[in-house]
């Protein structure tokens, strides 16, 4: 790891965000560490996704600033940067809700597609690729290398020439975010990528996240419904409900919060602690 | 009335539920059937009540005259009523058509075919000048489906790989065959400085027995060019929007051709555009012609074959590139955008120069055959380049399967062969056509090579069946 392992790799500063009337996300403001899983919870339509769209350049925000920060303290100001310029430049991958994989393309091919910036330049802007020049070659070997390496790491080598649509649904989900992995980004969001898995492919999916945070230079910003998920691996949760930060901290911190079980439970917060009194 | 039905409803029939259920599918299929069949007709009696139902003329004095032809008009909704009922029932019978997946054997078998057969195409590619030397009409009928087959390859870069429906591609065609004409009689223009005001001046090099050499991939540019341009405002459309402005485009093109009299000669077309040399030697009976070169009495033959290579020549280019184009980065991204555009644009690929590139490079290789048909016919006007043409070139895209070189290649020989084939039919040769294009569709609705092949695997290639993948809809 690369500068002050303790720094912000993200800080959202006031974010806002307007539909016509309806206020997606409102004067957010929070900050990710470099290294760290931080998990974005709160109940249906709390306005999570929204965030992401904003951060990864799909929406632009009503008013508010993100800010990138990368390990050699390079800044981007992502609501400034064109969509695929912050997966390009600022290095921010992500991965959607409703999985967005090629599906007629081959779990390897998708993978190289993530590579595509990387290869681009190395085959000269096409030139000298179509010429099958010694350089993009081998540029061209690494990617497969690498494609290689996070096919194996999502259990998926054997599989590597299906079509992507055709593997199970667990599958796919894995292989979207091996693919955001290609892309090499500092910053991994992923959009409840353990939606619709079962408890084995559930563990599978933590082992995996596990695995991204501990070997290798990229932080998560994770958006879940399932807290045993959330609960297990991230280092930080921030709650919305409808689109406010209600609550902030470990998950500890949030487990116990009346607030968070408030907005979960659609109550106040008396009943809420009521609740909790009698559970425990 | 009442009674039986509130029956019904309050208990449902457990002891017969398996016929009842039966019966039951079988009424609504043949409501359903029949209310199709109701509703066709009804759609046909509004499309012709005015196209056959009422017949204006002009008088002989100028007054508009009707007549009305009511019988007519009931015979031909009758016919689609009937014939909807006909057609809706083989459907029932054979089952949901189009989904008709060939049984393992035989698609073993035809993978065999399959990989004997484009070597052996190639083979009597090359060999077609040898074997039908004395037959003029097949050498050239041999040339048109090359031009044709390079074409749909051209398109197939747009249509089948980036998944842009362009339905404007003769505009580039056109584009290639007037830079090409216009340029050869004019010169390669080039500016230079000079001494007074406005301090350039532009000459033209005058290009001889080289011009179509020279000048052929000035026009793949020139049309490249075009296409960048018709891509910009195209950016942001998708499907059918798409599909009108590129078909818009490539009728401005066409009008602008025709109305720009003082460059392009208007419906008069150009006249006496140079013949291709063969690399400077022109392929004339004179002294310093090819045949008297090499020593053989002079025929007229000669350019015939001359002409078949190269767009054989040129058709293997474009199917050379494209191929090589669809390992590399960009053409996995033509692909993938096709797949998902948002995804694109998640992994930091940039989806403009990618849309822009895919039209540029389709473009560049239709210029590169509107040069060669410029050269070839040695007389161009609009006339050649109408909305047809490009309905002509995404049918055989299409009908072939897009993205498949092969399937290209064979729908293109399929179409302008078969289109001759059936020449001694007269005027039912569209009818034929039409109805034999409907049938391939229903048989084979993603084209005669459906499966898409990776363009990079770790172990075996295995063939993508069709189902999975999209045709695009930008
Ligand atoms: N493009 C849009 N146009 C209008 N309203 C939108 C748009 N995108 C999101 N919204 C609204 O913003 C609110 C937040 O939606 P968002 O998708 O961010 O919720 P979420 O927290 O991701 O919910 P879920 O857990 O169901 O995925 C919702 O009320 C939604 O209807
Ligand atoms: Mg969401």
């Amino acid at each position: 790891m690369t500068g002050n392992p303790t720094a912000n790799i993200l800080e959202v500063d006031h974010l806002s965000m307007r539909f016509g009337g309806i206020v997606a996300v409102k004067d957010l403001s929070f900050t990710a560490k470099r290294g760290d899983i931080t998990a974005l919870i709160g109940p249906n339509g709390a306005g999570k996704t929204t965030v992401f769209n904003c951060i990864t350049g799909f929406y632009k925000p009503t008013t508010g600033m993100i800010r990138m920060i990368h390990g050699d303290s390079r800044e981007f100001l992502l609501e400034r940067l064109f969509d695929f310029r912050i997966s390009k430049l600022a290095k921010v991958a992500r991965t959607f809700q409703n999985i967005r994989l090629f599906a007629g393309m081959t779990a390897l091919e998708n993978l190289m597609v993530a590579q595509h910036n990387g290869l681009m330049r190395a085959s000269g802007y096409t030139f000298l690729g179509l010429i099958g020049s010694p350089g993009f070659r081998s540029a061209e070997r690494s990617a497969i290398d690498r494609a290689r390496y996070w096919l194996d790491r999502i259990g998926l080598l054997a599989r590597a020439d299906e079509a992507a649509g055709n593997l199970p649904y667990g599958d796919q989900r894995r292989l979207e975010i091996a693919r955001a992995m290609c892309s090499r980004p500092a910053l991994l969001c992923l959009d409840e990528p353990a939606a619709g898995l079962n408890a084995r492919e559930g563990e599978a999916l933590s082992e995996l996240l596990r695995l991204i945070r501990n070997e290798h230079d990229t932080s998560i910003l994770l958006i879940e419904h399932d807290m045993s998920v959330v609960m297990q691996i991230s280092d930080r949760i921030i709650v919305l409900d409808y689109g406010v930060k209600i609550s902030e901290g470990t998950p500890q911190m949030i487990r116990d919060d009346p607030k968070v079980i408030a907005a979960y439970l659609g109550t106040d917060e008396k009943t809420a602690i009521a609740v909790m009194a009698g559970g425990a | 009335m009442a009674v039986p039905k509130s029956k019904k409803s309050d208990g449902p029939d457990v002891a017969a539920p398996a016929l009842n259920q039966q019966t039951a599918t079988r009424d609504r299929s043949v409501a359903s059937i029949i209310k199709n069949a109701v509703v066709s007709a009804l759609l046909a009696l509004v499309l012709f009540s005015l196209m056959i139902g009422i017949r204006t003329e002009t008088g002989p004095s100028g007054q508009l005259t009707y007549w009305t032809r009511f019988g007519e008009l009931a015979a031909v909704v009758g016919a689609v009523f009937v014939g909807s009922i006909i057609v809706e029932t083989i459907k029932r019978w054979t089952g949901p058509l189009g989904s008709v997946e060939l049984p393992d054997t035989v698609r073993r078998a035809f993978s065999v075919l399959g990989r004997v057969l484009i070597p052996a195409l190639l083979i009597f590619a090359l060999l077609v000048p040898v074997i039908f030397y004395n037959q003029r009409y097949l050498l050239d009928l041999g040339i048109l489906v090359l031009t044709y087959v390079m074409l749909g390859w051209g398109l197939n870069i747009v249509v089948g790989l980036a998944g842009l429906l362009d339905l404007g591609y003769v505009a580039f065609y056109a584009v290639g065959a007037y830079s090409y004409a216009l340029l050869a009689q004019s010169g390669l223009p080039f500016p230079y400085f000079i001494e007074t005001y406005p301090y350039v001046a532009i000459d033209f090099l005058q290009l001889g027995s080289w011009a179509f050499w020279a000048l052929l991939p000035v026009s793949g540019v020139l049309a490249a060019f075009w296409g960048v341009l018709l891509g910009f405002p195209v950016l942001r459309l998708r499907g059918d929007y798409l599909a009108i402005v590129t078909l818009a485009f490539g009728e401005i093109i066409r009008l602008v051709i025709l109305n720009w009299q003082d460059l392009t000669g208007g419906p008069n077309g150009v006249s006496g555009i140079p013949r291709p040399t063969v690399f400077g030697i022109p392929l004339t009976p004179g002294e310093d012609g090819f045949a008297a070169l090499i020593g053989v009495p002079f025929s007229p033959t000669h350019r015939l074959v001359f002409l078949f290579y190269i767009i054989l020549a040129l058709a293997l280019l474009t199917n050379w590139v494209t191929i090589r184009l669809r390992r590399l980065p960009i053409g996995r991204a033509w692909e993938a955008m096709r797949e998902d555009e948002v995804a694109c644009r998640a992994l930091g690929i940039n989806i403009t120069t990618t849309k822009l590139s895919a039209f540029a490079i389709g473009a560049m290789f239709g210029g590169f055959a509107g040069a060669f048909f410029a050269t070839r016919q040695g007389f161009i006007s609009p006339e050649s380049f109408t909305f047809q043409e490009s309905a002509l070139v995404l049918a055989i895209v299409v009908l072939g399967g897009m993205g498949s070189q092969l399937g290209v290649a064979l729908a293109a020989i399929a179409m302008i062969g078969g289109f001759e084939l059936f020449r001694g039919l007269d005027q039912f040769r569209m009818l034929v056509f039409g109805g034999v294009m409907v049938l391939l569709m229903i048989w084979r609705p993603r084209g005669l090579v459906s499966h898409r092949a990776p363009s990079v695997f770790l172990g075996r290639q295995t063939a993508i069946p069709s189902s999975m993948v999209k045709e695009g809809d930008g």
